[in-house]
């Protein structure tokens, strides 16, 4: 094991400028999408403008677009974490990005085809064009909020470009639906917009994160899985490892601490953190908590995807009560960071009260009165519990605050 | 030689169809190059931490064609695999973890009995994907179901109703599934499970759940007009 002391003190180094050889680069899927088009065989769904250009792996630039999204949306995300998914449109509303949220999107359904195998190619296929098809009816353009479902759709296009049989079995099963048969020019990730946009995020920052410590956990099927497809930048990592997260926590001012275990996996493990949690929880903690906690010591950690905000934080109770009782992390998206930088209220927009791992001391740190906003929140509740069908709308996130009562009590989540 | 000791009541010719299944599938060439046995997929695997299990042996297995290890693979460590892909490290471009979606596949197609033990607790998130479009929803958050998640799941279920109105997203004041999806959406996902043999794989894995899915699809193909037999 390598004494932390020298670990940080390598890590603190300006790194040097890693260099890939566009020869080594695949083949691009992109230009293969572009010729089957002209071949007749799909619509491939342009980019719209305005959009930002980033680079990749091995230099290629991809595009990013700004607006004129239709958000394909994540199951646990909007399930069991919805302050990541609010969060993300309220990013949108804050820069002045127009959106569509729909309700003719289905799951990716790749959760269960990577827990179970009970579907298939063809299945997995069809329900990634469906939804496809259905943006581009919208005239919006695809933007991904799961890192799983954006790794398995880029699969999806690359069994799609290279089998003639699957994209004819799947062009029917749309045309029976009527549904045209489009793929998307890019497939895009949320984050890869956060990062695409990370300066203006920055410049409209109200909290100073100068003091705030952060690790970042990167997506395996965000930058393994296709990994030709992933955002990498000269500026971050010299341009080592995936610019994701880490470049707008950079940009952000606050300060990424590296840590041995950068490249592993959560352990989310799909079946696994449903019905076998006991490999899932071990392996998050003891591969990714604790060894953050001992190297890096990380005010938050910070994530791009469902599943590994879902198994980081909800993982930390077990291993607590396991092993004594140790500060948790927190764990969050990028994107609900980047929200509380702007001054987004911590419970209406980044709902934290949905999140398991204590999370109070961090937003102390950053400068944030939970204890004021939480009062705010508990006044939003009040007023809902009284009108049975009530919901909160984004007019009532930027509400001004109300004088407390003297009846409601500060403190809880 | 072991291998084969250990599954003796299967014949070989049955082993070698299933092999030939996986090896037939379209992907199959292009999860497989041939393993140099490097151990850089052991060493990035979560679950080879864990579990007895290796990508290696995965990708060994296939190159070398040894329908009896194969087998015995197909009925144990492809169920521990945790399908993050790590192993795509491989310095050959293989691809273990695409090995193990598509044998997996064939295992339940099959059916494999193994496959319905790895999946014995699974059934009801498998209805919950295939009835209602998303792969969880709000209302599964219940210390009877998450005890290990902490205090948190039981305040939010007690509070689950109330909390999914007290959230701007439109489409996400929803309890019973993640986000609010249309009825003519649904009804395109189940066109999608039937007429691409999902249904099938289902009936094979489990008939209860078969009958069940049908039952609640049934409505709603048929207001949509569709033909699925």
């Amino acid at each position: 094991m390598i004494p932390i002391e020298i670990r940080k003190a390598e890590s603190d180094k300006p790194r040097a400028r890693f260099e890939r050889r566009p020869e080594d680069a695949p083949e691009d899927l992109r230009e293969k999408a572009f010729e089957l088009e002209a071949k007749g065989e799909w619509i491939v769904q342009r980019v719209p403008g305005p959009h930002a250009e980033v680079k990749t792996k091995y230099g290629k630039i991809k595009k990013i677009p700004l607006q004129h999204t239709w958000h394909h949306k994540s199951c646990g995300q909007c399930g069991h974490i919805p302050g990541y998914s609010t969060s993300i449109f309220w990013l949108h509303r804050r820069l002045g990005f127009d959106y569509n949220d729909p309700r003719d999107q289905t799951s990716c359904t790749a959760w269960n085809y990577y827990a179970s195998a009970t579907s298939n190619a063809a299945a997995q296929a069809a329900v990634a064009m469906r939804n496809f098809a259905a943006a581009y009816e919208t005239g919006y353009f695809p933007i991904i909020h799961c890192a799983t479902s954006y790794g398995h759709y880029k699969e999806v296009r690359s069994e799609l470009v290279h089998h003639k049989e699957l994209r004819d079995q799947v062009r029917d099963v749309l045309a029976r639906m009527g549904r045209p048969f489009v793929i998307p020019e890019e497939i895009v990730h949320y984050s890869e917009w956060v990062h695409a946009v990370r300066h203006e995020i920055a410049k409209r920052k109200v909290l100073d994160l100068s003091g705030i410590t952060v690790t970042v956990h990167p997506a395996c099927h965000y930058y393994k899985l296709v990994q030709e497809d992933a955002i990498y930048d000269a500026d971050v990592y010299g341009g080592a490892r995936t610019a994701i997260v880490t470049g707008v926590v950079e940009a952000l001012g606050a300060r990424v601490a590296d840590y041995s275990t950068w490249f592993d996996c959560c352990g989310f493990g799909f079946r696994h953190i449903l019905v076998q949690r006991d490999f899932t929880r071990s392996f998050a903690v003891q591969r990714k908590i604790e060894v953050m906690r001992e190297e890096a010591n990380p005010d938050v950690t910070l994530t791009h995807d469902t599943g590994c905000v879902t198994t980081l934080d909800k993982s930390q109770f077990a291993g607590q009560a396991h092993q004594g009782v140790k500060p948790a992390i927190p764990v969050m998206s990028e994107a609900q960071f980047c929200a509380l930088a702007m001054g987004a209220h911590p419970y209406r927009v980044c709902q934290l009260h949905w999140h398991a791992a204590e999370y109070r001391p961090l937003l102390e740190k950053m400068g944030i009165d939970w204890k004021e906003r939480w009062r705010e929140f508990e006044d939003d509740l009040e007023r809902l519990k009284k009108e049975p069908g009530k919901v909160m709308t984004w007019d009532d996130v930027d509400a001004a605050p109300r004088p407390a009562p003297e009846h409601l009590a500060h403190g809880g989540r | 030689m072991a291998a084969a000791a250990a599954n003796p009541v299967v014949p070989y010719a049955e082993k070698e169809r299933l092999f030939l299944e996986v090896k037939s599938d379209p992907r199959f060439a292009d999860y497989l190059y041939g393993c140099y046995e490097c151990g850089i997929c052991v060493a990035t695997c979560p679950s080879a931490r864990f579990y007895d299990f290796s990508p290696r042996r995965i990708a060994q297995a296939a190159a070398r064609e040894d329908v009896d290890l194969f087998y015995e693979q197909m009925n144990g460590e492809i169920w521990e695999c945790s399908q993050c892909f790590s192993c795509l490290r491989c310095p050959r471009k293989n691809n273990p973890g695409g090995l193990i979606t598509v044998m997996r596949e064939v295992a339940v197609r099959n059916g494999l009995h193994t496959a319905k033990e790895a999946l014995e607790g699974y059934s009801r998130i498998i209805y919950k994907i295939m009835s209602t479009g998303t792969q969880v929803s709000p209302d599964m958050i219940r210390p009877d179901a998450f005890p290990d998640w902490g205090p948190t799941a039981k305040q939010t279920g007690d509070n689950l109703e109330l909390w999914r109105r007290a959230m701007p997203p439109d489409t996400m004041h929803t309890t019973t599934t993640s986000w609010e999806i249309d009825d003519k959406t649904l009804g395109e996902l189940y066109f999608i499970w039937h007429k691409t043999g999902v249904m099938d794989m289902i009936k094979t894995l489990d008939e209860s759940l078969h009958m069940i899915l049908m039952d609640v699809m049934e409505e709603k193909l048929e207001e949509a007009g569709y033909d699925v037999q």
